[in-house]
């Protein structure tokens, strides 16, 4: 892999709007697409804060594009970081027009020609003489996107870019933002607490917790290969059991679960609603008690022979209802030693 | 003189009373020196006077000593104190009691009442006073006019009265405002368990009005204790009558500056409680949703009530303005000099205009730094800037002729030192705007123009002010009409042959040539009428929408 284009390293924040930061370091890639979701107060406006400018760190450094920004007794002032912004409310002037407010940040003999160029990209080129307060929260925010594109920034950071939208609107916008982010290259962080939002559209996306990042990697490895039962219950629905390592297995009330920890070992272990598998069997060990019907699955509520009960997400195909018996495949599961 | 209740108006609409909230841009980042220049650039000529009037006390002489210490001095106190109490007493009760009339009572024509009810706001306390003296007794004009002679309204009642109808509306204005925060629920409820209407007043709403009342009545004392118009025109030996007469009657200045620190004390003890009576304005629930139940009048009560209004509403409002377009009547009929001074009108406009830029200049840093980049020395700049405010003109005058003698002879009665003086008087009036414009300015629009490559000047320039330039301009206009009606601090800094309407309206009215004086009464009332009427009785009725 080449150098990173940006490198945070070891930034401390003892205290922000939005949460402190501790000891956190990140590296984004040219050209990726970084989320970084966490619960709130967890420290990640304040994380996007420091990197565009607006928080100093009490210690750590900020590299972008080779340049330290901030650390080593620098500091440089956000306007010449060359870093673009969408603010959580779009922050969009409202004394100019939207072809004012992309062009706000671009200067040079072509400043029309790239105004009208971005403002294409996000699909509003005849809205430019109208005010932001004439706009849709949708066009408000492409606005946003697009003025902070115009100057042609190293990296594009946004603050909870979607949260101002209701949910339809919502869905559209994240494929629409990620295929304008494509569009031009961007390289792009941006912040949320919706885990589905960060799994859907991030190339890579950065778990946090306490003001540092647990977890970091691809949707589909932090997602499958959680590091601890926290980071798998934030990123969705998990079944979480604990039993101890005996013969490379772990019993728990699901069944016995294959391990390569040694015996003897505590553990927890994680089961994903959809990595089990039901089959209508009327001599199962469980029985439906209780079942949602979503159309493309649907979600089945089991009671275990000793009274548990757990949920498990089954194609529409195999058709379960309350009263069914049922016996239990354990498609997957994720073991870790108990801290 | 002081005219608090504009700033309280304003703070009141704003909703911020205390310290701004969390508009915090450039967190972590300390405010550039250059904000800090530029706020005290007003602040700091004429703060710092007034703390050397405290120095050049402890040098004063025993013959300054003696002036404290004599009998006449506490004679001076406690007539001082008298008419504080007699009118924060009855500027109270009309102020409350007009409040919920209006608030919360059937009674009819309330628009209107609440137009002529806030009216005396534009009347200064020496043209009020003015009309009373002229009006009344023997020779007055009431008896000329009908034979009938009232009792001559001078000294200590006739004080009383110009003073309570100058200062009842900042207590009916805050009491108003407070009303309005209380959810009607409360109300309904204690009807549905059987309470009587008095009941309801006594045990829900009083209760609750409690730190609103207490604010207003304050300012009614602090607003009496520092007037200078009307307890000069009364020939009432109040403590600024006193200090002007020893200031301007001897050479030895030293006595009027003790009786100064002495009326400063007694400001300081009223200010401080102002302020904390003020901070119990959370008090009240903000999010009132539906109009009030209202209380009916009975035929008896609604016809007690509606004399009531028309004779407040007389006498601050209706008759001075009757009676100066008699008097400038009489003075056309008589052939006597009736005109206005050209030369007065200009300097009040300079005067003004002086005032109201280097306010606004001097409010734009002091807000960033009290807005964006709060902290404990923002919150005393801030302080700094109500004391001021609060503190009786003649006092903050004699502090800086004390200092501008002794220390900076040539700018001595300067142009200059007077602008700067009204401008930090009524500083409070711009930051106040200023402030709660700034509130309203989202720190991401300028995170945003940070971001896009913008300075923080730039953005300053392209972003911050044309967001908040209508407040800014509304407390230009306030700090305008309020120095266009100060009078002590402009009777003892005025260049020599610099005068203004205001000290010709007092100058004449005190040699009782009325005549004169009427028509630069007239001309200065409806030159306030129109941003008073724009800052406290239009923002008002936007509340109520």
């Amino acid at each position: 892999m080449n150098d990173p284009l940006i490198s945070v390293e070891n930034v401390s924040v003892s205290y922000g709007d939005a949460g402190a930061l501790d000891d956190f370091s990140l590296d984004v890639a040219q050209g990726s697409l970084v989320a970084l979701v966490g619960p709130s107060g967890c420290g990640k406006t304040t994380a996007l804060r420091v990197i565009a400018g607006f928080q100093h760190p009490d210690e750590g450094k900020v590299t972008i594009h080779g340049t330290v920004v901030v650390g080593n007794g620098k500091d440089v002032p956000p306007e010449k970081r060359n870093v673009g912004m969408v603010f959580q409310e779009y922050a969009l002037f409202p004394h100019i027009s939207v072809a004012e407010n992309v062009g706000y940040g671009v200067r040079g003999a072509d400043r029309i020609q790239r105004v009208h160029d971005v403002l294409k990209l996000v699909g509003l080129e005849h809205h430019g003489s109208r005010f932001p307060h004439e706009l849709s929260g949708g066009e408000q925010q492409r606005v946003a996107l697009a003025r902070a594109l115009a100057p042609q920034p190293d990296v594009v950071l946004l603050d909870e870019p979607f949260s101002n939208l209701d949910a339809p609107q919502r869905e559209r916008m994240r494929r629409e933002l990620r295929k304008i982010l494509k569009g031009a290259g961007a390289t792009a962080v941006f912040v949320t607490h919706d885990q589905a939002e960060a799994l859907a559209i991030a190339d890579v996306i950065a778990i946090m917790r306490d003001g540092r990042i647990v977890q970091f990697g691809i949707p589909d490895d932090v997602y499958a290969e959680p590091v601890d039962p926290w980071v798998a219950r934030f990123l969705g629905d998990a079944i979480l059991l604990s039993g101890v390592v005996q013969d490379g297995h772990v019993a728990t009330i699901l069944g016995s679960i294959d391990t390569r920890l040694p015996a003897g070992s505590h553990t927890d272990v994680m089961i994903r609603p959809e990595w089990i598998s039901p089959r209508i069997d009327p001599d199962g060990r469980g029985k439906v008690v209780d079942r949602e019907f979503y159309g493309h699955d649907q979600r089945v509520e089991i009671e275990l022979p000793g009274g548990e009960r757990i949920e498990a997400l089954v194609p529409t195909a195999n058709r379960m209802t309350v009263g069914d018996r049922v016996d239990l495949e354990i498609v997957d599961a994720i073991v870790w030693e108990k801290k | 003189m002081t005219d608090p209740a504009s700033v309280v108006d304003v703070e009141l609409i704003a909703g911020t009373p205390g310290a701004a909230p969390g508009g915090v841009s450039d967190a972590g980042r300390s405010a550039p020196w250059w904000l800090w220049v530029g706020a005290l650039t007003v602040l700091l000529p004429v703060g710092l006077p007034v703390l050397f009037l405290f120095l050049r006390a402890a040098g004063a002489t025993d013959a300054a000593w003696d002036t404290l210490m004599s009998i006449r001095t506490v004679q001076l106190v406690a007539r001082s104190f008298l008419l504080t109490a007699v009118v924060t007493a009855s500027a109270t009760a009309v102020g409350v009691t007009g409040a919920w009339l209006l608030a919360r009572t059937d009674l009819s024509f309330k628009r209107v009442w609440g137009i002529v009810f806030a009216m005396p706001l534009v009347v200064p306390s020496y043209v009020l006073a003015m009309v009373f003296i002229s009006a009344t007794g023997p020779r007055g004009l009431f008896a000329d006019m009908t034979g009938i002679t009232l009792p001559h309204l001078i000294g200590l009642p006739g004080a009383w009265l110009a003073l309570t109808i100058t200062t009842y509306p900042y207590v009916y204005l805050i009491t108003a405002a407070a009303i309005r925060k209380i959810d009607p629920a409360l109300e309904e409820a204690a009807r549905g368990l059987g309470a009587t209407p008095t009941r309801v007043f006594r045990t829900v709403i009083l209760p609750q009005l409690r730190p609103a009342i207490g604010a207003g009545a304050l300012l009614a004392a602090l607003y009496t204790l520092s007037d200078f118009g009307a307890v000069s025109l009364m020939r009432f030996d109040a403590f600024t009558r006193v200090i002007y007469a020893q200031y301007s009657g001897r050479l030895d200045r030293t006595p009027a500056i003790v009786l100064s620190i002495v009326l400063i004390l007694i400001a300081s003890v009223i200010i401080w409680g102002e302020q904390r009576t003020r901070g119990k304005g959370k008090y009240f629930s903000r999010s009132v949703t539906r109009p009030p139940t209202l209380y009916r009048l009975t035929g008896p009560q609604r016809i007690a009530a509606t004399s009531a209004m028309a004779i407040v509403a007389g006498i601050g409002a209706i008759i001075p303005v009757a009676v100066l377009v008699s008097w400038v009547v009489r003075g056309v009929r008589a052939g006597s000099d009736t005109s206005v001074s050209w030369s007065a009108v200009g300097g009040s406009l300079t005067a003004g205009t002086i005032a109201a830029a280097l306010a606004m200049a001097a409010a734009i840093p002091i807000v960033i730094l009290a807005v964006r980049f709060a902290s404990r020395s923002t919150r005393w700049l801030e302080r700094g800037v109500f004391g001021l405010f609060s503190l009786p003109h003649i006092t903050i005058a004699i502090a800086v002729v004390a200092f501008t003698v002794r220390y900076t002879r040539p700018v001595y009665q300067s142009l200059l030192v007077l602008g700067l003086v009204y401008a930090a008087m009524f500083l409070a009036q711009a930051t106040s705007a200023a402030k709660a414009a700034l509130i309203q300015v989202n720190p991401a629009l300028e995170d945003a123009s940070r971001s896009l490559g913008r300075g923080p000047i730039a953005t300053y320039v392209k972003v911050t002010f044309p967001l908040m330039a209508k407040g800014l301009l509304a407390g230009g206009a306030l700090v305008f009409v309020t120095t266009l009606k100060e009078l002590p601090a402009t009777l003892l800094l005025s260049p020599p042959g610099f005068t203004t309407l205001a000290v010709r309206i007092w100058a004449a009215a005190d040699e009782l040539l009325y005549t004169r004086a009427a028509a630069s009464a007239l001309l200065l009332i409806a030159v306030s009428i129109v941003p008073v009427y724009y800052l406290s009785i239009k923002p008002k009725d936007a509340l109520d929408t």
